[in-house]
Protein backbone atom coordinates (compact mmCIF):
# COMPACT_ATOMS: atom_id res chain seq x y z
CA UNK A 1 0.00 0.00 0.00
CA UNK A 2 2.74 2.41 0.99
CA UNK A 3 4.68 1.39 -2.10
CA UNK A 4 1.65 2.19 -4.24
CA UNK A 5 1.37 5.67 -2.72
CA UNK A 6 5.06 6.43 -3.16
CA UNK A 7 5.03 5.14 -6.75
CA UNK A 8 2.04 7.30 -7.64
CA UNK A 9 3.57 10.42 -6.10
CA UNK A 10 6.86 9.87 -7.93
CA UNK A 11 5.06 9.30 -11.24
CA UNK A 12 3.44 12.70 -10.83
CA UNK A 13 6.78 14.53 -11.06
CA UNK A 14 7.47 13.99 -14.79
CA UNK A 15 3.91 15.09 -15.47
CA UNK A 16 4.44 18.35 -13.61
CA UNK A 17 7.75 18.92 -15.36
CA UNK A 18 6.09 18.20 -18.70
CA UNK A 19 3.42 20.78 -17.96
CA UNK A 20 5.95 23.52 -17.15
CA UNK A 21 8.03 22.62 -20.20
CA UNK A 22 5.12 22.85 -22.62
CA UNK A 23 3.90 26.12 -21.09
CA UNK A 24 7.41 27.57 -21.37
CA UNK A 25 8.08 26.35 -24.90
CA UNK A 26 4.71 27.33 -26.37
CA UNK A 27 5.45 31.02 -25.91
CA UNK A 28 9.05 30.62 -26.98
CA UNK A 29 8.20 28.76 -30.19
CA UNK A 30 5.57 31.28 -31.17
CA UNK A 31 5.36 31.54 -34.94
CA UNK A 32 6.23 35.07 -35.97
CA UNK A 33 7.60 36.02 -32.55
CA UNK A 34 5.79 37.17 -29.40
CA UNK A 35 7.46 40.55 -29.49
CA UNK A 36 5.94 41.36 -32.89
CA UNK A 37 2.55 40.43 -31.55
CA UNK A 38 2.97 42.57 -28.46
CA UNK A 39 4.35 45.67 -30.16
CA UNK A 40 2.54 44.92 -33.42
CA UNK A 41 -0.40 47.23 -32.97
CA UNK A 42 1.53 50.10 -31.43
CA UNK A 43 3.87 50.31 -34.42
CA UNK A 44 7.65 50.10 -34.39
CA UNK A 45 9.83 49.23 -31.45
CA UNK A 46 13.44 50.29 -31.02
CA UNK A 47 16.05 47.50 -30.87
CA UNK A 48 16.60 48.30 -27.18
CA UNK A 49 12.92 47.86 -26.43
CA UNK A 50 12.91 44.54 -28.26
CA UNK A 51 15.91 43.36 -26.28
CA UNK A 52 14.33 44.32 -22.99
CA UNK A 53 11.14 42.51 -23.94
CA UNK A 54 13.04 39.44 -25.08
CA UNK A 55 14.85 39.35 -21.76
CA UNK A 56 11.56 39.55 -19.90
CA UNK A 57 9.87 36.81 -21.86
CA UNK A 58 12.85 34.47 -21.61
CA UNK A 59 13.17 34.59 -25.39
CA UNK A 60 16.88 35.25 -25.63
CA UNK A 61 19.81 33.03 -24.77
CA UNK A 62 20.00 29.28 -24.62
CA UNK A 63 16.64 27.48 -24.35
CA UNK A 64 17.79 25.02 -21.71
CA UNK A 65 19.40 27.65 -19.51
CA UNK A 66 16.42 29.96 -19.68
CA UNK A 67 14.02 27.10 -18.92
CA UNK A 68 15.99 26.13 -15.84
CA UNK A 69 16.09 29.75 -14.67
CA UNK A 70 12.38 30.14 -15.30
CA UNK A 71 11.41 26.96 -13.49
CA UNK A 72 13.69 27.84 -10.58
CA UNK A 73 11.61 31.01 -10.38
CA UNK A 74 8.45 28.88 -10.31
CA UNK A 75 9.79 26.93 -7.35
CA UNK A 76 10.30 30.20 -5.49
CA UNK A 77 6.76 31.20 -6.41
CA UNK A 78 7.90 33.72 -8.99
CA UNK A 79 5.80 33.67 -12.15
CA UNK A 80 7.11 36.99 -13.44
CA UNK A 81 5.23 40.26 -13.64
CA UNK A 82 2.07 40.96 -15.55
CA UNK A 83 2.71 43.15 -18.58
CA UNK A 84 -0.44 45.16 -18.06
CA UNK A 85 -0.30 45.93 -14.35
CA UNK A 86 3.42 45.26 -13.78
CA UNK A 87 2.48 43.48 -10.54
CA UNK A 88 3.64 39.91 -9.82
CA UNK A 89 1.40 37.38 -11.55
CA UNK A 90 1.20 35.38 -8.32
CA UNK A 91 -0.45 38.36 -6.63
CA UNK A 92 -3.14 38.45 -9.34
CA UNK A 93 -3.67 34.72 -9.07
CA UNK A 94 -4.01 34.91 -5.29
CA UNK A 95 -6.75 37.53 -5.60
CA UNK A 96 -8.63 35.50 -8.16
CA UNK A 97 -8.27 31.90 -7.09
CA UNK A 98 -10.87 31.81 -4.29
CA UNK A 99 -13.83 32.57 -6.58
CA UNK A 100 -12.90 29.86 -9.05
CA UNK A 101 -12.22 27.23 -6.41
CA UNK A 102 -15.52 28.00 -4.68
CA UNK A 103 -17.44 27.89 -7.95
CA UNK A 104 -15.76 24.62 -8.93
CA UNK A 105 -16.45 22.92 -5.61
CA UNK A 106 -20.07 24.10 -5.53
CA UNK A 107 -20.52 22.83 -9.09
CA UNK A 108 -19.08 19.41 -8.23
CA UNK A 109 -21.36 19.19 -5.18
CA UNK A 110 -24.35 20.24 -7.28
CA UNK A 111 -23.57 17.66 -9.97
CA UNK A 112 -23.48 14.90 -7.36
CA UNK A 113 -26.64 16.08 -5.62
CA UNK A 114 -28.36 15.85 -8.99
CA UNK A 115 -26.70 12.77 -10.43
CA UNK A 116 -26.36 10.30 -7.55
CA UNK A 117 -30.01 10.15 -6.39
CA UNK A 118 -31.33 10.15 -9.96
CA UNK A 119 -28.81 7.51 -11.05
CA UNK A 120 -29.50 5.25 -8.07
CA UNK A 121 -33.29 5.47 -8.32
CA UNK A 122 -33.03 4.90 -12.05
CA UNK A 123 -30.99 1.73 -11.47
CA UNK A 124 -33.13 0.35 -8.64
CA UNK A 125 -36.30 0.91 -10.68
CA UNK A 126 -34.75 -0.29 -13.92
CA UNK A 127 -37.01 0.02 -17.00
CA UNK A 128 -39.76 1.84 -15.11
CA UNK A 129 -41.13 5.18 -16.27
CA UNK A 130 -38.89 6.96 -13.76
CA UNK A 131 -35.89 5.20 -15.28
CA UNK A 132 -36.86 6.21 -18.81
CA UNK A 133 -37.36 9.83 -17.77
CA UNK A 134 -34.06 9.89 -15.91
CA UNK A 135 -32.21 8.41 -18.87
CA UNK A 136 -33.73 10.89 -21.30
CA UNK A 137 -32.71 13.68 -18.93
CA UNK A 138 -29.12 12.46 -18.73
CA UNK A 139 -28.89 12.11 -22.51
CA UNK A 140 -30.27 15.59 -22.97
CA UNK A 141 -27.88 17.06 -20.40
CA UNK A 142 -24.96 15.59 -22.35
CA UNK A 143 -26.00 17.63 -25.38
CA UNK A 144 -26.62 20.98 -23.70
CA UNK A 145 -23.67 23.37 -23.52
CA UNK A 146 -23.35 25.02 -20.10
CA UNK A 147 -22.94 28.50 -21.61
CA UNK A 148 -26.30 28.16 -23.34
CA UNK A 149 -27.99 27.12 -20.07
CA UNK A 150 -26.43 30.20 -18.50
CA UNK A 151 -27.74 32.47 -21.27
CA UNK A 152 -31.21 30.97 -20.93
CA UNK A 153 -31.11 31.47 -17.16
CA UNK A 154 -30.20 35.12 -17.60
CA UNK A 155 -32.71 35.68 -20.41
CA UNK A 156 -35.73 33.85 -19.05
CA UNK A 157 -34.85 34.57 -15.42
CA UNK A 158 -35.35 38.19 -16.38
CA UNK A 159 -38.34 37.71 -18.69
CA UNK A 160 -40.28 35.46 -16.30
CA UNK A 161 -39.10 36.40 -12.80
CA UNK A 162 -37.40 39.76 -13.26
CA UNK A 163 -34.21 38.14 -11.90
CA UNK A 164 -30.79 39.41 -12.94
CA UNK A 165 -27.42 38.17 -11.71
CA UNK A 166 -25.95 40.43 -8.99
CA UNK A 167 -23.60 43.05 -10.42
CA UNK A 168 -21.25 43.22 -7.47
CA UNK A 169 -19.29 40.25 -6.21
CA UNK A 170 -18.43 39.89 -2.51
CA UNK A 171 -15.91 37.43 -1.08
CA UNK A 172 -17.42 34.68 1.05
CA UNK A 173 -15.68 35.91 4.24
CA UNK A 174 -16.84 39.49 3.69
CA UNK A 175 -20.50 38.90 2.94
CA UNK A 176 -21.50 35.21 2.74
CA UNK A 177 -25.13 35.83 1.75
CA UNK A 178 -24.24 38.09 -1.14
CA UNK A 179 -21.45 35.72 -2.16
CA UNK A 180 -23.84 32.77 -2.42
CA UNK A 181 -26.35 34.95 -4.30
CA UNK A 182 -23.69 35.50 -6.97
CA UNK A 183 -22.54 31.91 -7.15
CA UNK A 184 -25.49 29.57 -6.77
CA UNK A 185 -26.88 29.97 -10.27
CA UNK A 186 -23.57 29.47 -12.15
CA UNK A 187 -22.69 26.58 -9.82
CA UNK A 188 -26.03 24.90 -10.42
CA UNK A 189 -25.69 25.32 -14.19
CA UNK A 190 -22.18 23.93 -14.30
CA UNK A 191 -23.27 21.11 -11.99
CA UNK A 192 -26.22 20.26 -14.23
CA UNK A 193 -23.98 20.20 -17.30
CA UNK A 194 -21.62 17.80 -15.51
CA UNK A 195 -24.31 15.56 -14.09
CA UNK A 196 -25.28 13.87 -17.39
CA UNK A 197 -22.17 11.69 -17.53
CA UNK A 198 -22.26 11.00 -13.82
CA UNK A 199 -25.93 9.95 -13.92
CA UNK A 200 -25.35 7.44 -16.70
CA UNK A 201 -22.33 6.01 -14.96
CA UNK A 202 -24.01 5.78 -11.54
CA UNK A 203 -26.95 3.97 -13.10
CA UNK A 204 -24.85 1.41 -14.97
CA UNK A 205 -22.49 0.64 -12.08
CA UNK A 206 -25.35 0.32 -9.58
CA UNK A 207 -27.15 -2.07 -11.95
CA UNK A 208 -23.99 -4.12 -12.26
CA UNK A 209 -23.45 -4.31 -8.51
CA UNK A 210 -27.12 -5.17 -7.90
CA UNK A 211 -26.54 -8.38 -9.90
CA UNK A 212 -23.70 -9.54 -7.63
CA UNK A 213 -24.07 -12.63 -5.45
CA UNK A 214 -23.47 -10.81 -2.18
CA UNK A 215 -26.39 -8.51 -2.91
CA UNK A 216 -28.60 -11.57 -3.36
CA UNK A 217 -27.22 -12.87 -0.05
CA UNK A 218 -28.01 -9.62 1.69
CA UNK A 219 -31.54 -9.74 0.38
CA UNK A 220 -31.90 -13.44 1.19
CA UNK A 221 -30.96 -12.88 4.81
CA UNK A 222 -33.88 -10.48 4.99
CA UNK A 223 -32.10 -7.15 4.89
CA UNK A 224 -34.38 -4.31 3.94
CA UNK A 225 -33.98 -3.06 0.37
CA UNK A 226 -33.03 0.38 1.62
CA UNK A 227 -30.08 -0.75 3.67
CA UNK A 228 -29.02 -3.25 1.00
CA UNK A 229 -28.72 -0.46 -1.51
CA UNK A 230 -27.18 2.07 0.84
CA UNK A 231 -24.66 -0.16 2.59
CA UNK A 232 -23.86 -3.02 0.27
CA UNK A 233 -24.36 -1.59 -3.17
CA UNK A 234 -23.25 2.00 -2.81
CA UNK A 235 -19.78 1.42 -1.49
CA UNK A 236 -18.87 -0.77 -4.44
CA UNK A 237 -20.74 1.19 -7.04
CA UNK A 238 -19.00 4.40 -6.01
CA UNK A 239 -15.51 3.34 -7.07
CA UNK A 240 -15.88 4.15 -10.78
CA UNK A 241 -17.95 7.19 -9.85
CA UNK A 242 -15.04 8.62 -7.86
CA UNK A 243 -12.78 8.18 -10.89
CA UNK A 244 -15.17 10.06 -13.08
CA UNK A 245 -15.45 12.90 -10.60
CA UNK A 246 -11.66 13.09 -10.85
CA UNK A 247 -11.80 13.03 -14.63
CA UNK A 248 -14.36 15.83 -14.54
CA UNK A 249 -12.04 18.27 -12.80
CA UNK A 250 -10.53 19.46 -16.12
CA UNK A 251 -14.08 19.95 -17.42
CA UNK A 252 -14.97 21.95 -14.30
CA UNK A 253 -11.87 24.10 -14.74
CA UNK A 254 -12.86 24.81 -18.35
CA UNK A 255 -16.48 25.38 -17.38
CA UNK A 256 -15.55 28.00 -14.79
CA UNK A 257 -13.90 30.06 -17.57
CA UNK A 258 -17.16 30.16 -19.52
CA UNK A 259 -19.45 30.80 -16.55
CA UNK A 260 -17.21 33.42 -14.95
CA UNK A 261 -17.20 35.30 -18.22
CA UNK A 262 -21.01 35.19 -18.54
CA UNK A 263 -21.79 36.05 -14.92
CA UNK A 264 -18.98 38.58 -14.58
CA UNK A 265 -17.28 36.76 -11.69
CA UNK A 266 -13.73 37.95 -10.91
CA UNK A 267 -12.09 34.50 -10.96
CA UNK A 268 -9.14 32.89 -12.74
CA UNK A 269 -11.22 32.23 -15.85
CA UNK A 270 -12.10 35.85 -16.49
CA UNK A 271 -8.50 36.76 -15.63
CA UNK A 272 -7.35 34.30 -18.31
CA UNK A 273 -9.64 35.82 -20.92
CA UNK A 274 -8.58 39.39 -20.05
CA UNK A 275 -4.91 38.41 -20.16
CA UNK A 276 -5.30 36.65 -23.50
CA UNK A 277 -6.98 39.70 -24.93
CA UNK A 278 -4.08 41.91 -23.84
CA UNK A 279 -1.45 39.35 -24.86
CA UNK A 280 -0.24 39.32 -21.26
CA UNK A 281 1.71 36.08 -21.67
CA UNK A 282 3.22 35.79 -18.16
CA UNK A 283 -0.31 36.05 -16.75
CA UNK A 284 -1.68 33.50 -19.25
CA UNK A 285 1.17 31.13 -18.44
CA UNK A 286 0.38 31.56 -14.74
CA UNK A 287 -3.26 30.57 -15.16
CA UNK A 288 -2.43 27.58 -17.36
CA UNK A 289 0.20 26.41 -14.88
CA UNK A 290 -2.02 26.72 -11.85
CA UNK A 291 -5.01 25.01 -13.46
CA UNK A 292 -2.79 22.24 -14.87
CA UNK A 293 -1.31 21.68 -11.44
CA UNK A 294 -4.78 21.48 -9.89
CA UNK A 295 -5.79 18.86 -12.46
CA UNK A 296 -2.64 16.80 -11.86
CA UNK A 297 -3.07 16.96 -8.09
CA UNK A 298 -6.73 15.92 -8.19
CA UNK A 299 -5.84 12.99 -10.45
CA UNK A 300 -3.29 11.99 -7.87
CA UNK A 301 -5.86 12.36 -5.11
CA UNK A 302 -8.32 10.15 -6.99
CA UNK A 303 -5.66 7.47 -7.49
CA UNK A 304 -4.79 7.63 -3.81
CA UNK A 305 -8.40 7.25 -2.65
CA UNK A 306 -8.86 4.12 -4.81
CA UNK A 307 -7.26 1.68 -2.38
CA UNK A 308 -9.28 3.16 0.47
CA UNK A 309 -12.50 2.40 -1.38
CA UNK A 310 -11.48 -0.85 -3.00
CA UNK A 311 -9.26 -3.07 -0.84
CA UNK A 312 -8.50 -5.30 -3.84
CA UNK A 313 -6.21 -2.62 -5.30
CA UNK A 314 -3.95 -2.56 -2.23
CA UNK B 1 -30.40 -1.71 -47.76
CA UNK B 2 -31.58 -4.49 -45.50
CA UNK B 3 -29.05 -3.40 -42.88
CA UNK B 4 -30.43 0.13 -42.99
CA UNK B 5 -34.00 -1.14 -42.57
CA UNK B 6 -33.00 -3.23 -39.57
CA UNK B 7 -31.14 -0.26 -38.12
CA UNK B 8 -34.26 1.92 -38.36
CA UNK B 9 -36.42 -0.82 -36.89
CA UNK B 10 -34.26 -1.79 -33.93
CA UNK B 11 -32.57 1.53 -33.27
CA UNK B 12 -35.25 4.17 -33.90
CA UNK B 13 -33.50 6.83 -31.83
CA UNK B 14 -30.21 6.17 -33.60
CA UNK B 15 -32.01 6.36 -36.92
CA UNK B 16 -33.52 9.70 -35.88
CA UNK B 17 -29.98 10.88 -35.10
CA UNK B 18 -28.82 9.64 -38.49
CA UNK B 19 -31.65 11.49 -40.26
CA UNK B 20 -30.84 14.76 -38.47
CA UNK B 21 -27.15 14.36 -39.26
CA UNK B 22 -27.84 13.72 -42.95
CA UNK B 23 -30.00 16.85 -43.05
CA UNK B 24 -27.22 18.72 -41.26
CA UNK B 25 -24.59 17.55 -43.74
CA UNK B 26 -26.75 18.68 -46.66
CA UNK B 27 -27.29 22.04 -44.93
CA UNK B 28 -23.57 22.45 -44.37
CA UNK B 29 -22.80 21.54 -47.98
CA UNK B 30 -25.33 23.87 -49.67
CA UNK B 31 -26.37 26.54 -47.14
CA UNK B 32 -26.95 29.03 -49.96
CA UNK B 33 -29.78 26.92 -51.37
CA UNK B 34 -31.55 26.47 -48.03
CA UNK B 35 -31.09 29.88 -46.42
CA UNK B 36 -33.53 32.58 -47.59
CA UNK B 37 -30.77 35.19 -47.57
CA UNK B 38 -26.98 35.47 -47.40
CA UNK B 39 -25.45 35.31 -43.90
CA UNK B 40 -24.17 38.89 -44.06
CA UNK B 41 -27.19 40.55 -45.76
CA UNK B 42 -28.09 43.27 -43.28
CA UNK B 43 -31.13 45.51 -43.15
CA UNK B 44 -30.80 48.22 -40.52
CA UNK B 45 -34.47 49.21 -40.89
CA UNK B 46 -35.54 45.76 -39.74
CA UNK B 47 -33.43 45.15 -36.67
CA UNK B 48 -34.71 42.89 -33.87
CA UNK B 49 -37.79 41.64 -35.74
CA UNK B 50 -39.56 38.98 -33.72
CA UNK B 51 -39.92 35.59 -35.42
CA UNK B 52 -42.59 35.86 -38.13
CA UNK B 53 -43.43 34.30 -41.48
CA UNK B 54 -40.87 36.47 -43.30
CA UNK B 55 -38.08 35.80 -40.75
CA UNK B 56 -38.97 32.54 -39.00
CA UNK B 57 -36.18 32.93 -36.39
CA UNK B 58 -36.39 36.75 -36.36
CA UNK B 59 -33.59 39.19 -37.15
CA UNK B 60 -30.52 40.24 -35.12
CA UNK B 61 -28.98 43.57 -34.10
CA UNK B 62 -27.98 44.35 -37.70
CA UNK B 63 -31.26 43.15 -39.17
CA UNK B 64 -29.70 39.93 -40.46
CA UNK B 65 -31.99 36.91 -40.83
CA UNK B 66 -31.24 34.62 -37.84
CA UNK B 67 -32.49 31.50 -39.63
CA UNK B 68 -30.05 32.06 -42.52
CA UNK B 69 -27.21 32.55 -40.07
CA UNK B 70 -28.11 29.36 -38.19
CA UNK B 71 -28.10 27.52 -41.55
CA UNK B 72 -24.65 28.87 -42.49
CA UNK B 73 -23.44 28.23 -38.94
CA UNK B 74 -24.03 24.51 -39.52
CA UNK B 75 -21.08 24.57 -41.91
CA UNK B 76 -18.76 25.83 -39.15
CA UNK B 77 -19.71 23.16 -36.64
CA UNK B 78 -19.77 20.33 -39.20
CA UNK B 79 -16.43 21.26 -40.78
CA UNK B 80 -14.68 21.63 -37.45
CA UNK B 81 -16.39 18.57 -35.93
CA UNK B 82 -15.49 16.27 -38.83
CA UNK B 83 -12.03 17.76 -39.29
CA UNK B 84 -11.15 17.29 -35.63
CA UNK B 85 -12.47 13.74 -35.47
CA UNK B 86 -10.57 12.76 -38.64
CA UNK B 87 -7.35 14.33 -37.44
CA UNK B 88 -7.68 12.80 -33.98
CA UNK B 89 -8.41 9.42 -35.61
CA UNK B 90 -5.22 9.55 -37.68
CA UNK B 91 -3.05 10.63 -34.73
CA UNK B 92 -4.60 8.32 -32.17
CA UNK B 93 -4.58 5.29 -34.48
CA UNK B 94 -0.90 5.76 -35.24
CA UNK B 95 -0.06 6.20 -31.56
CA UNK B 96 -2.33 3.37 -30.43
CA UNK B 97 -0.99 0.93 -33.03
CA UNK B 98 2.65 1.64 -32.25
CA UNK B 99 2.18 1.69 -28.48
CA UNK B 100 -0.01 -1.41 -28.35
CA UNK B 101 1.83 -3.50 -30.94
CA UNK B 102 5.45 -2.90 -29.95
CA UNK B 103 4.85 -2.77 -26.19
CA UNK B 104 7.84 -2.64 -23.80
CA UNK B 105 9.86 0.59 -23.72
CA UNK B 106 8.12 2.47 -26.58
CA UNK B 107 4.79 1.71 -24.93
CA UNK B 108 5.99 2.88 -21.52
CA UNK B 109 7.36 6.16 -22.88
CA UNK B 110 4.30 6.86 -25.03
CA UNK B 111 1.89 6.12 -22.19
CA UNK B 112 3.71 8.46 -19.79
CA UNK B 113 3.57 11.20 -22.46
CA UNK B 114 -0.16 10.58 -22.83
CA UNK B 115 -0.49 10.97 -19.05
CA UNK B 116 1.03 14.44 -19.31
CA UNK B 117 -1.14 15.23 -22.33
CA UNK B 118 -4.30 14.29 -20.45
CA UNK B 119 -3.31 16.33 -17.41
CA UNK B 120 -3.81 19.58 -19.32
CA UNK B 121 -7.15 21.23 -18.64
CA UNK B 122 -8.44 21.04 -22.22
CA UNK B 123 -10.35 24.26 -22.74
CA UNK B 124 -7.77 26.42 -20.95
CA UNK B 125 -4.94 24.89 -22.90
CA UNK B 126 -6.71 25.51 -26.19
CA UNK B 127 -7.35 29.12 -25.24
CA UNK B 128 -3.63 29.34 -24.47
CA UNK B 129 -2.74 27.87 -27.89
CA UNK B 130 -5.22 30.06 -29.73
CA UNK B 131 -3.84 33.15 -27.98
CA UNK B 132 -0.48 32.29 -29.54
CA UNK B 133 -1.57 30.96 -32.94
CA UNK B 134 -4.29 33.32 -34.15
CA UNK B 135 -7.68 31.57 -34.49
CA UNK B 136 -8.67 30.27 -37.90
CA UNK B 137 -10.52 27.20 -39.05
CA UNK B 138 -7.23 25.32 -39.46
CA UNK B 139 -5.70 26.24 -36.08
CA UNK B 140 -8.98 25.34 -34.37
CA UNK B 141 -9.04 21.93 -36.02
CA UNK B 142 -5.40 21.23 -35.20
CA UNK B 143 -5.68 22.39 -31.57
CA UNK B 144 -8.87 20.42 -30.92
CA UNK B 145 -7.54 17.42 -32.86
CA UNK B 146 -4.46 17.28 -30.68
CA UNK B 147 -6.62 17.62 -27.55
CA UNK B 148 -8.94 14.78 -28.50
CA UNK B 149 -6.11 12.46 -29.60
CA UNK B 150 -4.94 11.46 -26.12
CA UNK B 151 -8.12 9.79 -24.88
CA UNK B 152 -8.80 7.94 -28.15
CA UNK B 153 -5.27 6.62 -28.38
CA UNK B 154 -5.86 4.81 -25.06
CA UNK B 155 -8.99 3.14 -26.39
CA UNK B 156 -7.24 2.08 -29.58
CA UNK B 157 -4.16 0.83 -27.77
CA UNK B 158 -6.24 -1.45 -25.59
CA UNK B 159 -8.02 -2.98 -28.58
CA UNK B 160 -4.68 -3.45 -30.37
CA UNK B 161 -3.42 -5.30 -27.30
CA UNK B 162 -6.40 -7.60 -27.59
CA UNK B 163 -6.29 -8.11 -31.37
CA UNK B 164 -2.57 -8.83 -31.53
CA UNK B 165 -3.10 -11.96 -29.42
CA UNK B 166 -5.15 -13.43 -32.30
CA UNK B 167 -3.96 -16.57 -34.09
CA UNK B 168 -4.20 -14.84 -37.45
CA UNK B 169 -1.50 -12.42 -36.35
CA UNK B 170 0.69 -15.36 -35.38
CA UNK B 171 -0.06 -16.97 -38.77
CA UNK B 172 0.82 -13.80 -40.65
CA UNK B 173 4.08 -13.51 -38.77
CA UNK B 174 5.01 -17.15 -39.49
CA UNK B 175 4.60 -16.51 -43.21
CA UNK B 176 7.24 -13.83 -42.86
CA UNK B 177 5.00 -10.73 -42.99
CA UNK B 178 6.70 -7.53 -41.84
CA UNK B 179 5.49 -5.57 -38.80
CA UNK B 180 4.14 -2.83 -41.05
CA UNK B 181 2.18 -5.35 -43.09
CA UNK B 182 0.77 -7.01 -39.96
CA UNK B 183 -0.21 -3.64 -38.52
CA UNK B 184 -1.85 -2.30 -41.67
CA UNK B 185 -3.34 -5.43 -43.23
CA UNK B 186 -4.24 -7.53 -40.20
CA UNK B 187 -4.62 -5.44 -37.07
CA UNK B 188 -5.99 -2.19 -38.51
CA UNK B 189 -9.03 -3.79 -40.24
CA UNK B 190 -9.87 -5.57 -37.01
CA UNK B 191 -9.95 -2.40 -34.95
CA UNK B 192 -11.90 -0.46 -37.59
CA UNK B 193 -15.24 -0.82 -35.76
CA UNK B 194 -13.64 0.67 -32.63
CA UNK B 195 -12.39 3.60 -34.70
CA UNK B 196 -15.86 4.26 -36.10
CA UNK B 197 -17.54 3.99 -32.71
CA UNK B 198 -14.96 6.20 -31.07
CA UNK B 199 -15.22 8.89 -33.75
CA UNK B 200 -19.01 8.96 -33.69
CA UNK B 201 -19.13 9.16 -29.89
CA UNK B 202 -16.48 11.88 -29.91
CA UNK B 203 -17.94 14.24 -32.47
CA UNK B 204 -20.71 15.52 -30.17
CA UNK B 205 -18.13 16.43 -27.53
CA UNK B 206 -15.99 18.14 -30.17
CA UNK B 207 -18.90 20.29 -31.30
CA UNK B 208 -19.67 21.26 -27.70
CA UNK B 209 -16.08 22.43 -27.16
CA UNK B 210 -16.05 24.21 -30.53
CA UNK B 211 -19.23 26.15 -29.71
CA UNK B 212 -17.83 27.08 -26.27
CA UNK B 213 -14.67 28.39 -27.91
CA UNK B 214 -16.65 30.33 -30.51
CA UNK B 215 -18.77 31.72 -27.69
CA UNK B 216 -15.65 32.94 -25.86
CA UNK B 217 -14.42 34.61 -29.05
CA UNK B 218 -11.84 32.01 -30.09
CA UNK B 219 -13.81 30.57 -32.98
CA UNK B 220 -13.53 31.26 -36.66
CA UNK B 221 -13.33 35.00 -37.28
CA UNK B 222 -16.55 36.92 -38.13
CA UNK B 223 -18.53 37.70 -40.25
CA UNK B 224 -18.94 33.99 -41.07
CA UNK B 225 -21.49 32.77 -38.54
CA UNK B 226 -20.98 30.06 -35.93
CA UNK B 227 -23.61 29.06 -33.41
CA UNK B 228 -21.37 29.89 -30.44
CA UNK B 229 -20.44 33.24 -31.95
CA UNK B 230 -24.10 34.08 -32.57
CA UNK B 231 -24.87 33.41 -28.90
CA UNK B 232 -21.98 35.61 -27.85
CA UNK B 233 -23.24 38.43 -30.07
CA UNK B 234 -26.77 38.00 -28.68
CA UNK B 235 -25.71 38.69 -25.08
CA UNK B 236 -26.41 42.45 -24.84
CA UNK B 237 -29.87 42.18 -26.42
CA UNK B 238 -31.18 38.80 -25.34
CA UNK B 239 -33.21 39.98 -22.33
CA UNK B 240 -35.29 42.16 -24.65
CA UNK B 241 -35.24 39.64 -27.50
CA UNK B 242 -35.08 36.12 -26.01
CA UNK B 243 -35.36 34.40 -29.41
CA UNK B 244 -31.79 35.54 -30.14
CA UNK B 245 -30.51 33.27 -27.36
CA UNK B 246 -32.88 30.46 -28.21
CA UNK B 247 -32.38 29.30 -31.81
CA UNK B 248 -28.59 28.94 -32.16
CA UNK B 249 -28.59 27.03 -28.84
CA UNK B 250 -31.36 24.70 -30.01
CA UNK B 251 -29.32 24.01 -33.14
CA UNK B 252 -26.34 23.02 -30.97
CA UNK B 253 -28.42 20.78 -28.71
CA UNK B 254 -30.16 19.03 -31.62
CA UNK B 255 -26.84 18.44 -33.41
CA UNK B 256 -24.95 17.14 -30.40
CA UNK B 257 -27.92 15.01 -29.31
CA UNK B 258 -28.17 13.44 -32.77
CA UNK B 259 -24.47 12.62 -32.95
CA UNK B 260 -24.58 11.12 -29.45
CA UNK B 261 -27.61 8.97 -30.32
CA UNK B 262 -26.09 7.77 -33.58
CA UNK B 263 -22.86 6.99 -31.75
CA UNK B 264 -24.67 4.95 -29.10
CA UNK B 265 -26.64 3.03 -31.73
CA UNK B 266 -23.54 2.34 -33.82
CA UNK B 267 -21.74 1.08 -30.76
CA UNK B 268 -24.56 -1.35 -30.02
CA UNK B 269 -24.59 -2.60 -33.59
CA UNK B 270 -20.85 -2.76 -34.26
CA UNK B 271 -19.54 -3.90 -30.91
CA UNK B 272 -21.41 -6.95 -29.65
CA UNK B 273 -19.73 -6.81 -26.24
CA UNK B 274 -21.31 -3.46 -25.51
CA UNK B 275 -24.78 -4.53 -26.55
CA UNK B 276 -27.48 -3.44 -24.15
CA UNK B 277 -25.14 -1.22 -22.16
CA UNK B 278 -25.89 2.42 -21.67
Amino acid sequence: MQKYFVRRVILMLPTLIGLTFVVFMAVRLLPGDVINQIVGESGDATPEMREALEERYNLNGNVGVRYVEWSAGLLRGDLGNSIISDRPVTQHLRERVAVTVELGILALIASQLIALPVGIISAVRQDSIVDHLARSLSILLLAVPSFWLALLAITYGFVWFGWTPPLRYAEIWDDPASNIRSLWVPALILGAALSGTLMRLTRSTVIEVLRQDYVRTARAKGLRERSTVLHHVMRNALIPVVTVIGLQVPVVVGGTVVLESIFGLPGLGSFLLDSVQHRDYPAVQGVVLISGTVVILTNLLVDLTYPLLDPRIR
Amino acid sequence: MRALRDFIRYKPVGAFGLAVILALLVTAAIPGVIAPSHYSDFDLLNRFQDPSSSHIFGTDNQGRDVFSRVVYGARTSVTIGLGVVLLAAVFSTTIGLVSGYYGKLPDLIIQRLIDIWQAFPGLIFIIFLLSIFSPSQLTLIVALGVLFTAGSSRVIRSSVLQVKQGLFVEAARSTGASDTRILLRHILPNIAPILIINASVQIGAVILVETSLSFLGFGIPPPFPSWGGMLQAAQPDMQQHPYLALFPGLAIVLTVYSFNMLGDALRDVLDPRMRGMR
